[in-house]
């Protein structure tokens, strides 16, 4: 039988070890949060329209290989995560391709729209589909006015494990946040190297240090309908 | 206290009466249920004790997807594409087989329980054909980031 000093001396023992196990918890999260979090890091892309061919669509192809969207023979629902567009100004006739994704905004309106919760900014800058929580309800498409996000109408099989897919949600380029997270440079920025254009660049725009947010700093860039006022991560030189 | 030795007796016979007719009757109860024996896992031992993993995996998994999708925690332990890499069961081609099948690691379990699970709806079910090594590069790699886009400037 227990008696009482001995269930006091038990449950002293006891709550020092969660008071010990409480501190190793703590310890964890101030090391996780120290690779994205306390550098305030903001991942963005600034791509050289100049460098970027007409015709041209590695990055686009690399994008899909990456994360294992493409065309499925319904070209009206297939997801798309990032396009080639083509615009012409309207007096000079001047004509420019380029690629356009999720523009990764500070202040994205897919995430103002959403119900539940589902559609979030990393602290790292990155906008994400969280579709364990999404209900499809596709607000966000409506909202983005990039039209990057994509819904999937099918049931799939054979996703990549590195990029869970599943009808009913809704998605978009994440930055191939995977390759991030693992130190690595997202798909399309890879391919467009290896293809030898160079014309996308990637990194931290919070570090002033970076070749990325010198080039901004330095060189005349846009972003798409910047009049919105919410500051893409994505930038266009020579647009 | 006579009372309190009654009470104590009468325990002690209830207690040595009470396994009515031994190992027998378990013996064919247990013949009649097919408990499932899902299929051994790769390496030594699993990431924590099997009899935990058994009743906690789920509630494990549901925190790591927390983690993973909106801090970026892309440790290992207790991940799902961790569980897949580890536990895919091979078909009769060789290949591992997906969650459609009954052989399927998951499955095994949860076809007794009647728990249907969507997991796989969206995540892959065996592991990548390649291995996914590459993908699960560690936190360290940030700096050799870092360094890379340093090294984009010279």
């Amino acid at each position: 039988m227990t008696t009482r000093r001995q269930f006091l001396r038990d449950s002293g023992a006891f709550t020092a070890t969660l008071a010990s196990g409480a501190t190793l918890i703590a310890f964890a999260e101030a090391q996780a949060e120290d690779g994205n979090k306390s550098r305030k890091v903001r991942w963005g892309m600034l791509i050289d329209v100049a460098n970027c061919p007409e015709g041209c669509s590695t990055c686009v192809s690399a994008c899909s290989n990456e994360n294992g969207w493409g065309d499925t023979g319904n070209p009206l629902t297939d997801a798309q995560w990032i396009r080639k567009v083509a615009v012409t100004d309207p007096q000079s006739k001047l004509r420019r391709s380029l690629p356009v994704m999720c523009q990764h905004c500070a202040e994205p309106p897919c995430v103002d729209v959403c119900p539940t919760g589902a559609s979030f900014k990393r602290a790292d800058g990155i906008v994400l589909v969280d579709k364990h929580i999404c209900i499809g309800c596709r607000y966000c498409m409506m909202a983005c006015p990039y039209k990057a996000r994509s819904f999937i109408h099918e049931p799939l099989q054979n996703q990549k494990p590195h990029a869970p897919r599943g009808k009913g949600t809704v998605e978009s380029c994440t930055l191939c946040v995977h390759r991030v997270d693992g130190g690595r440079l997202p798909a399309c920025v890879e391919a467009c190297a290896a293809a030898g254009h160079n014309a996308m660049l990637f990194g931290d725009l919070n570090d002033p240090e970076t070749e990325i947010s010198k080039r901004v700093a330095q060189h005349p860039v846009r972003k798409i309908r910047a009049d919105l006022g919410i500051d893409p991560g994505v930038s266009y030189e020579n647009l | 206290m006579a009372k309190r030795f009654f009470i104590l007796l009468v325990l002690a016979v209830a207690v040595s009466l009470w396994p009515p007719s031994g190992p027998q009757a378990t013996d064919l109860l247990l013949a009649k249920i097919t408990v499932p024996k899902p299929a051994k896992g790769k390496g030594e031992r699993c990431v924590d004790d099997t009899d935990f993993m058994r009743r906690n995996h789920m509630s494990l998994l549901d925190h790591q997807r927390d983690k993973t999708v909106h801090r970026g925690d892309r440790t290992k332990r207790y991940s799902l594409k961790g569980c897949i890499d580890c536990h895919a069961v091979n078909g009769k081609d060789g290949v591992p087989v997906i969650a459609d099948n009954p052989k399927h690691f998951c499955r095994t379990c949860h076809d007794y329980a009647a728990v249907r699970i969507d997991c796989f709806q969206c995540h892959a079910s065996r592991p990548a054909p390649g291995g996914t090594a590459k993908a699960s590069a560690g936190k360290s790699n940030t700096a050799a980031l870092q360094s890379y886009l340093r090294g984009l400037e010279q």
